[in-house]
């Protein structure tokens, strides 16, 4: 950490800049200035998968301000986009490349969702529009779907689509760290065009170094993954430390293989639920509840079940009752309007569910 | 609440039309009137977009290039006028047109944790946890109903023929200067509620749960205001101590004039618990509307008053980018001259003559001033006024 870090994040500087804290000061001077938070600029965006008729894959690189932690291989981040230069949205993404040291530059990797609706797609503006120069928001990196310190004899890494990316990560950082053991790289994707860094993944195969990479499309025919299938790419592999990330029949088939094993680490994308007015289940996460979608504001649907959220007007004005909806579909009674984003701060007294819908109580 | 009535009414006209008012309307007209106003909010928020993110940030890069401007001319003897003045506008538009507006939630969709409501804070010594739920919660869904809206004279003041007169209101005026220039002291202890306190309907024990927030936030702003800053100036300290509490001061009256403006010119109404009961979404409305009253000016003074210059609006549409409350104000005051309901509004000059007049005249019994309690039903109305 430099001099100018040490003084912009020390308490004297922080005391001064009360109530609003440096970085809100920083930002005004220059986007890329910041003492705590992570912003980034994308250097470079590469179509890594583009089929027609397919959603595309890209590879973005950022170069994060100096703020960045670095990441172990596996984790994700969440990025914030102004899409239209005035609604930040955020969505969460595995970085691509291989474990980072503060400061460095770092990318990620993803697929354009085709069912994001227009000027919300994160992943689609991503993909599709974004231009080097670009500021975008990020968090540190986080979750525990990581490589230990210290790497296994074998490493066994499973994926579908563009769950590579955090298995890639892995990969890469095997390879940099000179891993003098086994790895097996097992990867689904539809069909040879579909494949996520196949070049990469070719000559890492022909390289050899220890690394056995297997890719089965199953539009060419290969069989879906199965126990029997996974024992004879690597025999007594229930015993072998294992990660795999990709769609959830692809995890929910490991899972079965697995039979418990705590070689096992699984990351999955969860299946899109239900969306009809009234029915589904409504579930607040925090006290682990669930019901019933009674159609009815959530505040109203939590109290039923005999939470106390912080709530006041119950008409939708003084936001006491602000909680964040992780997932589902909800309409504000008041306005008529929907509003499908994950991860977003709502006004439960106003806000009743349609279908399925998860609250953070 | 009972109202201290005067046995003979006084001749002039009813200058507080509260709760005639109220009934005036039909609940169909009541219903139909929601509906206009629920049609704007929609209309608006379908609106909301670049203009209104580019807006809030250059207000935010002004306020802050003020502040750093102000702090830094400290270190020039000559220029202290002009670093208080920078100050001074520095953290009007931090308290007003940011703080107050962001802390409504009319940024929130920006997605920016900068301009949210639950990230805010403001730079005078309230702390927003506090005051978002005094003012978002109880003054913003119970305006101007006697014995639910604190806002009406603050614990303090007799504002309403509706608060009994006691000899301790003779002080009225003096309260009224102190409450200007300390007010956000006054804001910060709004919640203790000191004068329950007083009266013995609550305890000082009730109160510890706002005592480490409000400690902090007074700790954080007296130490950058009145021990850093200055010190950092040296030799100058005094001087730069003074110029902060100078900005301090003048942000207080600024601050003070422009919300007494807001509901407590005549023409403002206010309400009893009883006519508030069971509320329709359309009532509520056409009571932020009663209850409330502009300001008439420039575009620049809107800016500086973060356009609580335009109360009614703000009432009608609290969580709503105040820039947009010029723009709806012209619909909604089409739609209040159909409906014949008073739209009250005025220069600052006078709506501030008309505030001082009531402390000075509330100060003294009904029966001294010749005015008796507005719970008397009474036919004649102060029409809509021209701005």
């Amino acid at each position: 950490m430099s001099l100018t870090d040490t003084i912009l994040r020390s308490r004297a500087v922080a005391a001064l800049t009360s109530p609003h804290g440096v970085d809100r000061y920083l930002e005004q001077v220059h986007p890329m200035w910041a003492a705590h938070e992570v912003r980034a600029r994308i250097v470079d965006v590469h179509r890594e998968v583009d089929v027609p008729g397919h959603p595309a894959v890209a590879t973005i690189t950022v170069q994060p301000t100096s703020t960045w932690r670095g990441h172990r291989a596996g984790q994700h981040v969440a990025l914030g986009i102004e899409i239209d230069g005035a609604r930040r949205t955020t969505r969460v993404f595995s970085v691509s490349s291989p474990e980072s040291r503060p400061g460095d530059r770092i990318t990620i990797t993803l697929r354009a969702n085709p069912a994001a609706p227009d000027g919300q797609g994160v992943s689609r503006h991503l993909v599709e529009r974004a231009e080097p120069g670009t500021m975008v928001h990020l968090s540190q990196a986080e979750g525990d779907f990581v490589l230990p310190d210290r790497v296994p004899e074998h490493v066994l890494l499973i994926s579908g689509g563009s769950g590579i990316t955090p298995v890639m990560s892995m990969l890469r950082s095997l390879q940099r760290r000179t891993h003098r053991g086994r790895v097996t790289f097992v990867h689904y994707s539809r069909s040879p065009e579909h494949q996520i860094f196949a070049a990469e993944l070719d000559d890492v195969r022909r390289s050899g170094h220890g690394i056995d990479v297997h890719l089965f499309h199953p539009e060419l025919g290969d069989p879906a993954l199965s126990a029997a299938r996974l024992e004879r790419l690597v025999p007594g592999y229930r015993e072998v430390p294992t990660w795999a990330c990709g769609p959830a029949p692809l995890v929910e088939a490991v899972r079965a293989g697995y039979d418990g094993s705590d070689a096992l680490r699984v990351e999955y994308f969860q299946p899109p639920r239900t969306t009809v007015t009234g029915v589904g289940d409504v579930s607040f996460a925090r006290s682990g509840l669930a019901a019933a979608n009674s159609g009815a504001p959530l505040l109203e649907q939590a109290e039923a079940l005999g939470l106390t959220p912080a709530s006041g007007c119950r008409m939708g004005i003084c936001l006491s009752c602000v909680s964040r909806k992780t997932e589902g579909t909800v309409r504000n009674v008041v306005t008529g309007e929907e509003s499908s984003l994950p991860d977003e701060d709502i006004r439960i007294c106003v806000s009743a569910p349609v279908g399925d819908c998860v609250v953070d109580l | 609440m009972t109202a201290t009535l005067n046995e003979t009414p006084a001749p002039e006209a009813h200058r507080i039309p509260g709760d005639v008012l109220l009934n005036r309307l039909t609940p169909e007209q009541i219903e139909a009137f929601g509906a206009e106003m629920d049609a704007i909010r929609r209309r608006v928020i379908a609106e909301l977009g670049d203009e209104d993110a580019t807006y809030i940030r250059k207000v935010v890069k002004t306020q802050r290039a003020f502040e750093v401007a102000g702090r830094a001319l400290f270190y020039v003897p000559p220029a202290w006028p002009l670093a208080v003045a920078a100050l001074s506008v520095s953290k009007i538009l931090d308290n007003m047109e940011i703080g107050h507006n962001v802390m409504h939630g009319q940024y929130d969709w920006m997605g920016d944790p900068g301009l949210s409501s639950r990230m805010y804070e403001w730079d005078n010594v309230c702390p927003s946890e506090q005051w978002k739920y005094s003012h978002n919660y109880i003054h913003h869904t119970y305006t101007n109903i006697h014995g639910l809206d604190r806002d009406i004279g603050y614990g303090v003041l007799r504002m309403d023929e509706d608060q009994e007169w006691r000899p301790y209101y003779l002080g009225n005026p003096l309260y009224a200067t102190l409450l200007m220039l300390g007010f956000e002291w006054g804001v910060a202890m709004h919640d203790l509620e000191v004068e329950r306190i007083f009266a013995g309907e609550k305890t000082w024990a009730d109160t510890r749960h706002l005592h480490a927030g409000l400690i902090r936030k007074i700790r954080d702003q007296a130490l950058k205001d009145y021990l850093l800053f200055p010190a950092l100036t040296g030799p100058l300290f005094p001087l730069t101590l003074a110029g902060n509490a100078t900005a301090n001061l003048v942000r207080n009256i600024w601050a003070f004039n422009i919300i007494f403006c807001g509901h407590f010119p005549a023409g403002v109404s206010t309400f009893s618990e009883e006519e508030c009961e069971d509320e329709s979404r359309g009532h509520w409305y056409y009571r932020q509307l009663l209850g409330s009253a502009n300001i008439t000016g420039s575009r620049l003074f809107h800016t500086m008053t973060g356009n609580l210059s335009h109360q009614i609006e703000h009432h009608l549409f609290p969580d709503i980018p105040a820039r947009r409350y010029p723009e709806i104000a012209e619909d909604v005051r089409e739609i209040c001259e159909r409906y014949g309901i008073a739209y009250t509004t005025g220069p600052l000059g006078r709506q501030l003559g008309s505030v001082a007049r009531k402390i000075c005249r509330l100060a003294l019994p009904d029966r001294l001033t010749g005015r008796r309690g507005s719970r008397q039903p009474d036919p004649v109305v102060e029409p809509a006024r021209a701005a």
